[in-house]
């Protein structure tokens, strides 16, 4: 486990850099994360990060297929919002757990 | 007469069949199993078919010769589920009533969901592997193929069988080895997870493998569509690899049939709790197999150790008793890795694979996450296995919930 600044606080995360508790979470720290890797978050980001809280809520995997089904952006829009890596940017950027794939 | 109803009569289906009609009194109980496809296919068997290790005929058999004779077997097309009035609608509007449902309808490969996929070039220089007729179809091409790029792709998770494309690219090396011509062969393993395996150990171990034999990985990769003109696969963030034949894994998803029964989820698969292996929306259906969206591996062993905990908690809700067993995800994969050798893992929803013994702690025979000749005799003997203890609902000797005895922790 390691520790990371955002927005004035002291934030638990994965090595990877994923929020340990899902509770830190807020828009804030999301800008602090996404300025760390360069990003820029506009209301579209949020919309996609929003959705995908409430998604992870009901404990159904998340997909890339499932977000661009839902309605909020497409899977080239998710794409083009997340570049190089749409679910694992996403998924840390909404402070919910790297997702998972089912193997 | 009550009556029990088995959607299916692949793996999970026959072996359901075959144990529920051993314990339960077959004057109070009908069991009946509807299945549209006459032939059982050993599907494990699929993969040596390309490269002329199996033929046709020894991965078939008659489904009938492994349901017993006092269960009701009918060759049928499945209209719909009514759930809400426990009926099941068949093709030409026969109905059958049950007490319980088995949903075993497992996955289908959906080549038609990705553009370009089953277009001019499918079955003549784009294949799959995972249905009889794209291995037979890719046996033929390789017999006279000269050499080129060979790209081995999956389209999306989940599918079947997880640790198949990488079986088939280590066989692809051992076979253009042994006929002369690898050297002319390139090969590059395509994938949208971040690494050869999801669990980071396994991960590690299969990707020296794969280095070891000088196949290429591609993770991260998202297949948006393939371009038959060019021949090369594109990505939705503009990657582009080229290929001269290409291999691949479609879609997955479950059964139409669900998605007419509203039943599925987005891709088909049947909301069921990952614990008891009941349905989230009825109480008296239960899901065995592929069908489900339980978030372990979609494969037959997968389907063995849980067939026993699903039979453990319908007698439970036979008897109105709570349902106590919990199935833990248990999933233990042969990989072939070509030259006669093979690796093992074993593993379920928390632990990941680990090394160590199998399935006797510190004796084996089997090593886990280890490369060895002994692995690859446990795979060719479980043809033999398949076919004359599992589908027969048989006991085999390894617990249904995954051991920690004989694993090696790694930090």
């Amino acid at each position: 486990m390691a520790q990371k600044t955002y927005s004035g606080k002291t934030l638990e995360v994965t090595n990877e850099g994923y929020l340990v508790n899902q509770a830190d979470w807020s828009k804030e720290v999301a800008a602090d994360m996404a300025k760390e890797i360069g990003m820029e978050l506009t209301p579209k980001h949020y919309e996609v990060l929003e959705y995908l809280r409430k998604e992870n809520a009901t404990g159904i995997p998340l997909t890339i297929r499932k977000v661009g089904k839902s309605g909020i952006v497409d899977i080239k829009g998710l794409y083009d919002l997340f570049p190089g890596g749409p679910l694992k940017f996403s998924s840390k950027l909404a402070g919910i757990p790297k997702p998972v794939s089912c193997v | 007469m009550r009556q029990i109803v088995i959607l299916g009569a692949g793996t999970a289906g026959t072996m359901m069949a075959n144990k529920l009609y051993k314990s339960l009194n077959s004057g109070e109980w009908r069991i009946t199993v509807v299945d549209q496809h006459k032939t059982h296919y050993y599907q494990p068997g699929f993969l040596f078919i390309p490269f002329g290790i199996y033929k046709k005929e020894d991965v078939i058999k008659p489904k009938a010769d492994f349901i017993p004779s006092g269960v009701n077997l009918i060759f049928s097309s499945i209209d719909r589920i009514e759930a809400n009035s426990n009926k099941v609608f068949l093709e030409g509007g026969k109905v059958l009533n049950y007490d319980y449902l088995i949903i075993a309808s497992g996955t289908k490969t959906c080549p038609e969901e990705t553009p370009g996929m089953k277009d001019k070039l499918w079955y003549k220089e784009i294949f799959d592997f995972y249905t009889i007729d794209g291995a037979l179809a890719l046996q033929n091409f390789f017999k006279y193929w000269e050499g080129g790029k060979l790209v081995m792709a999956i389209t999306e998770l989940p599918y079947k069988c997880p640790v198949a494309p990488l079986e088939f690219v280590f066989l692809a090396d051992a076979y253009f080895t042994e006929k002369g011509i690898r050297d002319k062969v390139d090969i590059t393993y395509v994938t949208p997870m971040s690494g050869a395996f999801t669990k980071p150990i396994a991960t590690k171990m299969l990707s020296e493998l794969l280095k070891e034999k000088n196949i290429k990985v591609v993770p991260d990769f998202y297949i948006e569509h393939i371009d038959n003109d060019e021949k090369k696969i594109v990505s939705y963030d503009n990657q582009e690899i080229d290929f001269d034949v290409l291999t691949i894994v479609p879609m997955n998803m479950g059964d139409k049939m669900i998605e007419r029964s509203g039943l599925g989820d987005d891709m088909n698969f049947v909301p069921t709790n990952k614990e008891t292996l009941r349905s989230d929306a009825f109480e008296n259906i239960f899901v065995l197999g592929d069908a489900s969206n339980i978030p372990t591996s979609k494969a037959g062993s997968v389907a063995h150790f849980a067939a026993e905990i699903l039979f453990e908690n319908l007698m439970s809700a036979i008897e109105g008793r709570p349902l106590y067993a919990k199935f833990d995800g248990h999933a233990n994969c042969y990989i072939e890795t070509g030259f006669g050798k093979g690796a093992l893992i074993d593993f379920n929803y928390t632990t990941e694979p680990l090394p160590g013994t199998f399935p006797l702690p510190g004796i084996g025979p089997f090593g886990l996450l280890e490369n060895t000749k002994m692995n690859h005799y446990g795979k060719v003997m479980f043809r033999w296995i398949y076919w004359h203890i599992l589908l027969k609902g048989k006991e085999l000797p390894v617990e249904p919930l995954m051991s920690m005895a004989g694993k090696k922790t790694v930090n």
